[in-house]
């Protein structure tokens, strides 16, 4: 993603809105899974992984249970290596095994293609055979070249393919929460 | 960092950054190795020959390894059955295997500076597994991962290389490697072996064992290479271990927690005796585990980026 300037950008999301979506969908992950102590957060590099640590710290708050939390590396897995001009960094992956019987939530910031969650399937998939995986996205902005989608959505934003939306965390990117959307 | 390169040629061409880039990389591809499925699809699609002009075992086989487990698919070449025995020369040799579209060349070859000749003229990746005493990039880059793995950090730290440094690319690759991070490297040996002339790259050079070993973090031995001396460096195998060998008494010196390190393969009872090698400091196999990481790393950042 080139470097944009915030001034640009038209403000999606603030940080009050970003926690309130984010408490919302931990109060239905509460809702759609019986077991939750079985079940695990595993966020996408690198803000998936945090917003994957504050949704588990809702549900702690709403359900008085402590969901675990992991990591799911999607570059190596990813179909267009050799084809675009930078090489995604690649993370090691971080799951608590063995994955039978359990439900993996994968948490990402923005839902698009679909690509990265095919490759984040194909990933979890490599560590065992989870009982269900569900995905959570803080925003889906549509454009899906897969048949992929999302169980929880923070906010649904419709976009044209050549806009482009940046999210900014606080513990990752060191400046406020927020969304904003970028044409051109 | 956005790495850019598509051969690995040496260390010395490399900056610290992109050597902690590949370090990064290697522990990502670490952890594939204890999934249940020890594979990823990065390199699906695409051709890696393993061309070595010398024997290999080791390398060649972790190599193989690392492109399996990367779905690349394989190819395995050695001088004795490829057509440089029937006076192809090392370049046609090539330009054939790129007609077959290879995308990744690895080589092992008796000359240094046979991989940088090939890189220059192939679109292919090219990665060096060893040219003639130039360098070993790969060996290098594992034994400072290994280092990195057990210690948390390279800089200040201070590393013996001990025995055949003259003959050996892995000592080179391990110099420009662990200066560059900040690591301060002793050079022990017979004066034939270790001339002072390698004071030049920023390293000691000290002919006592005994002197250097309770100082270190990292013992490093090599192999002596009886297949590079044309004429003889010292009397023989018994005075090169009474000198220089890292015996059960001699690895008394060590501090608790230096870490032994090899290469291999190793000389049991002449550059190492068995207990050593064998022993609670020993990491030799870890080097062995590391170097499949690494050399996933390698092949996933100079293979992966688009040509």
């Amino acid at each position: 993603m080139k470097n944009t300037k915030h001034k640009d950008g038209v403000p999606i999301m603030d940080a009050e809105a970003i926690r309130r979506a984010l408490r919302r969908i931990a109060h239905e992950i509460v809702e759609q899974n019986a077991d939750l102590k079985s079940a695990v957060l595993a966020g996408i590099p690198l803000r998936g992984i945090e917003i994957a640590r504050r949704l588990a710290e809702f549900i702690r708050e709403v359900a008085k249970i402590d969901i675990e939390t992991g990591t799911i590396d999607v570059a190596m897995h990813r179909d267009d290596v050799g084809t675009r001009a930078e090489l995604p960094m690649v993370h090691a992956s971080r799951l608590p095994l063995p994955l039978e019987h359990r439900t993996v939530i994968i948490v990402d910031d923005v839902l698009f293609t679909g690509r990265t969650v095919r490759a984040a399937l194909d990933a979890v998939s490599s560590f065992g055979r989870p009982a269900r995986i569900q995905l959570a996205t803080l925003v889906d902005r549509g454009h899906r070249e897969l048949p992929i989608r999302a169980d929880y959505v923070g906010k649904n934003l419709p976009t044209a393919t050549r806009e482009q939306i940046q999210v900014r965390l606080q513990q990752i990117d060191k400046e406020p929460d927020g969304v904003w959307l970028f044409k051109e | 960092m956005n790495w850019t390169r598509k051969d690995l040629l040496g260390l010395r061409e490399l900056s610290a950054d992109e050597i902690n880039f590949i370090l990064e990389t290697a522990d990502a591809f670490k952890q594939v190795g204890t999934r249940e499925i020890k594979k990823v699809p990065a390199l699906r699609g695409k051709t890696l020959v393993n061309f070595f002009v010398e024997p290999s075992t080791r390398t060649r086989t972790s190599f193989e390894l690392a492109a399996h487990r990367l779905s690349a698919d394989v190819i395995n070449i050695a001088a004795s059955t490829s057509s440089l025995t029937k006076g192809e020369t090392l370049k046609d040799t090539a330009k054939n295997l790129e007609a077959l579209h290879a995308d990744i060349l690895v080589l092992r070859h008796g000359s240094a500076g046979a991989p940088q000749f090939l890189a220059q003229r192939l679109k292919s990746s090219v990665i060096n597994a060893g040219d003639g005493a130039h360098e070993h990039p790969t060996q290098g880059l594992l034994d400072i991962y290994t280092i990195r793995e057990k210690r948390d950090k390279i800089s200040n730290l201070h590393v013996a290389i001990v025995g055949d440094i003259l003959f050996s690319r892995v000592a080179r690759s391990n110099i420009f490697g662990l200066t560059k991070l900040g690591a301060r490297v002793t050079l022990v040996g017979p004066s034939t072996l270790v001339p002072r002339e390698f004071e030049k790259l920023g390293v000691t050079v000290s002919y006592k064992i005994d002197d250097v070993l309770p100082d270190v973090d990292v013992v490093n031995l090599l192999r002596i290479q009886h297949e590079r001396q044309r004429k003889e460096y010292f009397p023989g195998i018994g005075e090169y271990t009474t000198l220089f060998g890292l015996t059960k008494e001699r690895a008394k010196l060590l501090r608790p927690d230096c870490l032994v390190m090899h290469p291999g393969p190793i000389n049991r009872g002449v550059e190492i005796d068995s207990e050593v090698a064998d022993g609670l400091q020993s990491v030799i196999l870890d080097q062995v585990t590391n170097g499949l990481a690494v050399r996933m790393a390698v092949l996933y950042l100079c293979g992966g980026i688009a040509t």
